[in-house]
C-alpha cells in the first residue's frame, strides 16, 4: 500500500539520519530513488535545491512534496508524520534517561560514529549531482554553476534563495534548448 | 503562561526566516523563546538542544515540539511542530507542482537542469562539514578510518546505509570508553 510505503520511506532515514535534516537527505534518496524508483537523480536534485532555497527544515519539505507526489495531501501528512514522529515520541519517552546521561561518553559517541558514514553518503550525493549533471549540460555549465554558486554561498554568504533563483534564470536562458 | 496562538507564531517565524536548513532557525528560536518570551532559561534551552542533537531526526522539529509539550501539553506539542513544517511544506509542493506542470517547456527543462549543480555545491558543502565535525570530535586518525570503512562496506561491498548505520551504533554502544575521548564535543 502506497501510503504505508510512504511512511516507511520517511521513517527509516529519519530514525537513522543523526546529524539533523542534512544527514537525513542522501538516506532519503537512497529510498524514493533507489528502492522505490519513485524519484530520479536529477528530480531529486531539483528537489534538494528549492528546498534549500526555501527556508524551513529541509527534511520536512522534502517529505511533504514526496509524499503529496506519490499520494495526495493524505500521502504529504503520513510523509511528514514519518519524518517528525519518531524521532519525537523517542525525545519524550527517554527525556529522562536522556538527560541524566547526556553528559555520557557512549551516548554523544552515537552521533560521533554515525557522522564519517553520512559525510561519505553526502559526499557521493555530490559527486552524483556533478556528474548528471555533466552528463546532461556538459563540463562547462556545470563548472560555471557549481564554482559561482559555491563562491556566492561560501564565500560571500548570499541568501540561498537567491543563488537558486540565479541557478533558475541561467538554466531557462542558457540551457533550455 | 504561553498560549497556543503564541507557541505557533514563534514557531512560524522562526521557520519562515530561518534560511538554508533547519540548522539557521535554532538562533532564531533561541532569542524568541528565552529572550523575547522568557519560556525558559538559557541552560534549559540548551539541554534540550543537545537532548534534540543526540537523537536522529530533524533537530528544528524536535526542539518546537518539545517546547510546545513543556508550555501547554499534546496540543502544545502539536501545535509547536504544526508551525514549524506546515508552511514551509506547502510552500515546497505549490513551487515543485507549478514547475511540474510546465515540465514539457524546454526553458523549465533547462531550469531544472541549472539548479542540479548548486543542489551538488550544496551537499558537497554539507559533505565537508561532516567531515570537520568528526575531525574535531575524534580527530584525523579515527575519522579517517571510519570515513574508510563507510566506503568498503557501501561502495565496495554494496551493503545498505542502514545496515552500516546500525553497526556503528552498535560499535558506539559496545566498545568500552577511553579516557582520552573526555574532550568530545563542543
Amino acid at each position: 500500500m502506497i501510503y504505508w510505503k510512504i511512511f516507511m520511506a520517511n521513517f527509516v532515514p529519519n530514525i537513522l539520519g543523526y546529524g539533523g535534516g542534512p544527514a537525513i537527505i542522501p538516506l532519503l534518496e537512497h529510498e524514493v530513488v533507489g528502492r522505490y524508483g519513485w524519484f530520479t537523480t536529477n528530480e531529486f536534485s531539483e528537489m534538494v535545491a528549492l528546498g534549500n532555497g526555501l527556508p524551513g527544515p529541509i527534511a520536512t519539505k522534502m517529505a511533504a512534496y514526496i509524499g503529496y507526489d506519490q499520494g495526495g495531501v493524505l500521502g504529504a501528512v503520513i510523509g511528514l508524520f514519518g519524518t517528525v514522529a519518531p524521532s519525537m515520541i523517542l525525545m519524550l519517552a527517554l527525556l529522562g534517561i536522556l538527560m541524566k546521561y547526556k553528559s555520557s561518553l557512549k551516548v554523544q559517541r552515537l552521533a560521533q560514529y554515525v557522522r564519517p558514514a553520512i559525510a561519505v553518503l553526502l559526499g557521493v550525493m555530490a559527486f552524483d549531482f556533478f556528474f548528471n549533471s555533466y552528463e546532461g549540460t556538459g563540463i562547462w555549465h556545470t563548472i560555471i554553476l557549481g564554482v559561482v554558486s559555491f563562491l556566492l554561498l561560501q564565500k560571500f554568504k548570499v541568501n540561498p534563495v537567491y543563488v537558486v533563483l540565479g541557478a533558475l534564470v541561467y538554466g531557462g536562458v542558457l540551457l533550455g534548448s | 503562561m504561553a498560549t497556543k496562538r503564541e507557541i505557533f507564531m514563534v514557531f512560524f517565524r522562526a521557520g519562515m526566516l530561518g534560511f538554508g536548513g533547519g540548522l539557521s532557525a535554532i538562533p532564531l528560536m533561541h532569542r524568541e523563546v528565552v529572550t523575547a518570551k522568557s519560556w525558559m532559561d538559557d541552560e534549559e534551552f540548551g539541554d534540550i538542544l543537545a537532548l534534540a542533537n543526540t537523537l536522529p531526526g530533524p533537530i528544528n522539529t524536535k526542539l518546537s515540539g518539545y517546547i510546545g509539550w513543556r508550555l501547554k501539553g499534546f496540543w502544545g506539542m502539536v501545535v509547536g511542530i504544526s508551525a514549524t513544517i506546515f508552511p514551509t511544506a506547502i510552500l515546497m509542493i505549490l513551487l515543485l507542482t507549478v514547475l511540474n506542470a510546465f515540465k514539457d517547456k524546454p526553458w523549465v527543462q533547462g531550469m531544472a537542469q541549472g539548479v542540479i549543480p548548486v543542489a551538488g555545491v550544496m551537499i558537497g558543502v554539507l559533505a565537508w562539514d561532516f567531515v570537520w565535525k568528526s575531525k574535531k570530535s575524534m580527530g584525523w586518525t579515527r575519522s579517517i578510518v571510519l570515513i574508510v570503512f563507510s566506503v568498503i562496506i557501501m561502495l565496495i561491498l554494496g551493503i545498505h546505509p542502514a545496515i552500516l548505520i546500525l553497526m556503528l551504533i552498535l560499535g558506539a554502544l559496545l566498545s568500552p570508553s577511553k579516557k582520552r575521548e573526555e574532550q568530545v564535543d563542543k
